[in-house]
């Protein structure tokens, strides 16, 4: 099954200097990991709403929560159980959190 | 001939073990259930009629599959569907050979996977008795006093969640084990809690949630016969579940343990539970759940309230804080110490916890400094303490119970004007 891992951070609390790196990360995972990158801050985000004929523009994310997706990860695993695991282990679940998404495939 | 009573009592006995295979088989937990209600209904007509089979549950089984097969043909229009009736015609094939023992690996499947961690506590709750115990999705909604229609979308709910997100149908490996492990006992400590907290009036399906906990803590001793801790729990029930009807007075008043009518207590589940206890200790593996087992058979043994052996339970709660650091526990340890060294040494750990903030809405801190401080004659600051437990109670019975004794703390003081 295909997972997205949707990495949120908080800025208000700073990261804690543990292991495992990312670098170390994306080493326990080759093979598992289809894509995946971190994003740019939400302060360089544009909402998009089409209401009608008209397209909305917003300058920030959809919605302004303290907590905001940092980057993704997209992971092939066999079950929940390997997509926890492989979560578990990302370094910003430490002090932020993983928010594991199955997709919606048949 | 078997009554309906006595085919229903079979369907309970065995229905969990049956879902579970079918749900191996199928991989569908909806059409599992329905195929084995379905094979409980064809047992109704025909059990009265032909008698009741030799085995039952096999009879039960192969029927629910059998249905299963039918149903799957039938809607085998793809070829994917083709393929699960041939998938699940090898599988059955295999487990005749098999006998009993995949048998029970699938209803500790089925365990494991209804107390799957990414499911909210109320959902592996729910599913654990409906699936596991085969309690209607009614009855579960009586039990937790929700709406039927509540239940059975958080039923639905649930069972989406383990098709959609992948929870996986299996025992968890061994690295996982012990975690999720802890987190199946958990499930079926809440439920009997659940049952433990329903007063006389309740509804008796509530009531018989402590009864359908033990059973269940039953079955998982015998599938998990090397895990000390599942002994250690059912023990623990049994020797709550044995003071049970000594709890409350006519009224629905508490009655603390040392003045309950001793002589109400079962003794069969006093005995059955230290019976437990004791093979559970042997294997020299305590956990959380056997040593507060053991702490309830040194009440549930005493001959008399006076006769309790405080110092072994002030021990035993040492031991619980270390392997569960909890100010509760450490409440607790601070009643037996009072019991067992005095007053003063038990009041000295109190304030020690609510120096340090500790359960600051917790109405049983203040409630056990109040009994302390009149115990050591220090008649106004009990009283203070007794009033400010009343303003945290969350319950009429425990209300009732601290102005009782508030009103006792104020006669002392006319006593000693």
């Amino acid at each position: 099954m295909k997972y997205m891992l949707l990495i949120c951070v908080d800025d208000t609390i700073k990261p804690t200097a543990a292991e495992p790196t990312i670098e170390q990360w994306l080493a326990e995972v080759e093979g598992k990991r289809l894509d995946g990158s971190v994003l740019r801050p939400v302060r360089d985000a544009t909402t998009v709403r089409t209401r009608g004929d008209e397209v909305l523009l917003s300058d920030g994310p959809f919605a302004e929560t303290r907590e905001y997706i940092a980057g993704y990860d997209i992971v092939e695993c066999a079950d929940l159980d390997e997509a926890i695991q492989i979560a578990a282990r990302h370094p910003c679940a430490r002090f932020g959190a993983v928010e594991v998404r199955p997709f919606a495939e048949d | 001939m078997p009554s309906d009573a006595e085919i229903a009592a079979v369907f309970r006995q065995e229905s969990g073990r049956i879902v579970a295979t079918l749900i191996r088989m199928t991989g569908d937990w909806d059409l599992a259930e329905e195929c084995v209600q379905d094979a409980f209904a064809r047992a109704l007509e025909r059990w009265p009629r032909d008698g009741v089979p030799h085995r039952p549950g096999a009879w039960l089984t192969t029927t629910a599959r059998n249905l299963a097969l039918d149903r799957l043909r039938r809607s085998a229009v793809e070829a994917a569907k083709l393929r699960e009736a041939a998938e699940l015609r090898e599988f059955s094939e295999r487990d005749g050979e098999s006998g009993d023992s995949g048998i029970s690996d699938d209803l500790l499947r089925l365990i494991f996977t209804c107390c799957h961690p990414a499911l909210a506590l109320e959902a592996r709750v729910a599913l654990t008795l409906r699936t596991v115990a085969g309690l209607s999705t009614a009855e579960i909604a009586r039990a937790f006093l929700v709406p039927e229609p509540t239940m059975a979308k958080r039923l639905v709910r649930a069972k989406q969640k383990i098709r959609n997100a992948g929870i996986p149908y299996r025992v968890p490996p061994g690295h996982l084990l012990p975690e999720r492990l802890g987190g199946v006992l958990g499930v079926l400590y809440l439920l009997f809690s659940e049952g433990y907290a329903a007063t006389a009036g309740a509804d008796l399906v509530r009531q018989g949630l402590c009864a359908e906990a033990i059973r269940l803590a039953g079955t998982l001793a015998d599938l998990m016969p090397d895990e000390p801790e599942v002994r250690g729990l059912r023990a623990l029930m049994l020797l709550h579940d044995a003071r049970r009807a000594a709890r409350l007075d006519d009224a629905g008043d508490l009655i603390l343990l040392e003045d309950q009518d001793r002589g109400s207590w079962d003794a069969d589940r006093v005995a059955e539970g230290t019976r437990l206890l004791d093979t559970a200790l042997r294997r020299g593996r305590p956990g959380p759940y056997q040593v507060q087992a053991a702490i309830a058979a040194c009440h549930a043994t005493a001959a008399s309230a006076g006769e309790t052996d405080w110092a072994q339970i002030a021990l035993l709660y040492g031991r619980l804080v270390m392997m569960i650091p909890s100010p509760v526990v450490e409440l607790n340890r601070a009643v037996a110490v009072a019991m067992a060294d005095g007053p003063a040494a038990g009041l000295a750990l109190v304030e020690h916890l609510a120096g340090a903030g500790a359960l600051a809405s917790y109405h049983l801190l203040p409630a056990t400094r109040a009994h302390l401080l009149r115990r050591l004659d220090r008649t106004d600051e009990a009283a203070a303490a007794y009033r400010e437990a009343l303003a945290l109670a969350p319950t009429d019975v425990e209300r009732r119970y601290l102005t009782r004794r508030l009103a006792e703390t104020q006669g002392d003081e006319r006593v000693r004007k």
